[in-house]
């Protein structure tokens, strides 16, 4: 299995700057810094199908053409470490496994765009993980990967690490810009967009940690090598695979995108845990659907996943077992959204808590056979909110009326939840 | 009252940047860290370094988990209820911190060592069930490794179960 951004990964340690280089680290920052147009940066990436891996899934190269050549100055460039989708810790072990490939990217990026500031924007559970990069940004500066007129050409950035202190709705990236700013994370809904009018109303790139990882490789082996690491050839690249829940090995996986549901829980994270059997999944953290059975085989790629009527999201898998009441783990993650949402807007702030509610009732038996249509209901209106993140709180309770109504129907029939003697 | 050669390091750190409002998280972690949580008083020392009304401030405060408006104890222990660690044992490992700590959600020890707080997932899905105390996570938890991280904190835990009687 070919190791991208994990190839100098250790049990016990980060790897160093030294074998990064070693292994052909900061090359592309070399070659491509004064050298390649900034238009050609752009077409590396949109060749390479380079797609966002913080969920969206919008194509980077494109992302980057959006900052017009006569923009204003200074640009920004937001580098999303705030990773706080449930079950997702990927971008967590990217930055304790060979942080200088986030650096590297970020200034290849920050190049394409002439942004000279870089920011990191970190989730509070993660301050480890802000104190490494903090050091490793020191010792890229030292060795001229940073800073001023970086290698002689002309180009200089500056990249800083800005704390978050636990709010998911900063993970959204008109929140993150208000949040960076000292301001209440509220999403902005757009036009304008961040590119053109971000922070301090300057054009500001935001890219997820992964995605930023992946820029040098493909600078450096090329648009043609990238899309050859996929399993399938309609996806690209790899992808950093979180499983966790009911399985042997809990773990984040790189594989090549579009590996098949089935094979990442068999062969990678160790199968089922002894005595539980497999029931469903959320493919890509909590604001994803959960999948049916029949998809257990499906390609775990933004394409493939689509158009299966389901989201890749962030490939953080969380697995239920046979035994786990899905009531409860819905329950569970609308509390979280209701608790998570900002606020701003009345669909989210009034829609979410009362769509808990309602699971909370049928959990503790005291559902009624109307709940499930107003639920339904509530899945939709929900929709009319400010931003995605009640849309994508709607999705666990949608797909779980969809796909295991019946389980419902148990709750509601035998006035309790069929798993409460589980403990 | 912030001291005059600490309120100097913070004027320090906010003078690097171009616009001080950008650092109001840094000040309020370094505040919190030194007094424990943000008083009124500090949240409007706070303000007045960052060129702030006291009210956008306090729009930020209230905003996120790990800042605290009210008096904290020495160890905040947060709880992950992400729906991993909820499937993983949460509910157990709950208990047992409440039992040996004589607390709830949202309650400090009353020598003010130790307060009890939720949060959200905190992204250690993988070593799932997990908490925080003071920053730092606890992973792959059981009722035996609780006793074990509180005892390294100091806190008696066989005394402790006679007082509350909870055990």
């Amino acid at each position: 299995m070919t190791q991208v951004l994990f190839k100098n990964r250790h049990p016990d340690r980060i790897a160093t700057m030294e074998e990064y280089r070693a292994g052909g680290g900061y090359d592309a920052l070399t070659a491509v810094l004064g050298k390649y147009p900034r238009s050609k940066v752009q077409q590396l990436a949109l060749d390479a199908v380079l797609l966002g891996r913080g969920g969206a899934g919008f194509p980077a190269g494109k992302k980057w053409m959006t900052v017009a050549e006569t923009a204003p100055f200074p640009r920004y460039m937001v580098c999303n470490a705030d990773e706080m989708e449930p079950g997702t810790f990927k971008d967590r072990v990217l930055i304790h496994t060979d942080p200088h490939q986030i650096i590297e990217g970020m200034v290849i990026v920050g190049y394409s765009v002439m942004a000279e500031r870089g920011i990191i924007f970190i989730r509070a559970s993660y301050e480890n993980a802000a104190r490494i990069l903090e050091r490793e940004i020191e010792r890229a500066t030292t060795a001229g990967f940073l800073g001023d007129n970086i290698l002689g050409s002309g180009f200089s950035m500056k990249i800083s690490v800005h704390r978050s202190a636990g709010r998911y709705i900063c993970g959204e990236n008109t929140a993150q810009i208000n949040a960076i700013q000292g301001k209440r994370a509220n999403p902005i809904q757009p036009p304008p967009y961040a590119t053109e009018k971000g922070l301090w109303n300057l054009p500001t790139v935001t890219h997820n940690v992964e995605t930023l990882a992946c820029v040098p490789h493909i600078i450096r082996n090329g648009p043609e090598w990238f899309k050859s690491l996929a399993a399938i050839p309609t996806a690209a690249g790899t992808k950093l695979y979180c499983v966790s829940g009911a399985v042997q090995h809990p773990g984040c996986f790189e594989l090549p995108m579009g590996t098949r549901l089935s094979d990442i829980i068999e062969n990678h994270a160790g199968g089922m845990q002894a005595g539980c059997a497999y029931k469903t999944c959320l493919p890509g953290g909590a604001s994803t659907r959960f999948l049916p059975k029949s998809l257990y085989d499906i390609e775990m790629d933004f394409d493939t996943m689509k158009k299966a009527g389901h989201r890749l999201g962030t490939g953080s898998i969380i697995v239920f077992d046979e035994k786990t009441c899905l009531v409860g783990a819905t329950l569970n993650m609308m509390a979280f959204f209701a608790r998570e949402s900002c606020g701003w807007c009345t669909p989210c702030r009034e829609g979410l808590p009362y769509m808990r509610d309602i699971l909370a009732r049928i959990e503790a038996g005291d559902g009624k056979p109307e709940d499930i249509p107003l639920l339904r209901q509530m899945s939709k209106y929900v929709w009319n909110s400010y931003c995605a993140l009640a849309p994508g709180a709607a999705s666990p309770v949608e797909s779980l009326l969809t796909y295991f109504e019946d389980e419902v129907q148990e709750h509601i029939h035998q006035h309790q939840c069929p798993f409460s003697s589980k403990g | 009252m912030i001291p005059e050669d600490f309120k100097q390091q913070l004027q320090q750190h906010i003078a690097g940047v171009e616009h001080p409002r950008e650092k109001v998280m840094d000040v309020i972690f370094m505040l919190q860290d030194r007094f424990g949580y943000l008083s009124d008083e500090l949240l409007e020392d706070a303000a007045s370094l960052l060129k702030m009304t006291p009210l956008e401030v306090e729009e930020i405060a209230t905003f996120y988990e790990f800042i605290y408006r009210r008096p904290v104890g020495g160890h905040v222990i947060h709880v992950c209820d992400g729906v991993v660690c909820w499937m993983s044992g949460y509910t157990a490992i709950l208990d047992h911190l409440r039992g040996r700590l004589g607390i709830d959600f949202g309650e400090t020890t009353p020598d003010g060592r130790f307060t009890l707080l939720p949060t959200c997932c905190i992204g250690y899905c993988d070593r799932a069930p997990a908490m925080m105390i003071n920053r730092k996570v606890y992973g792959n938890l059981t009722p035996k490794r609780i006793d074990e991280i509180l005892e390294k904190l100091g806190w008696d835990i066989t005394g402790k179960r006679d007082d509350t009687g909870s055990l």
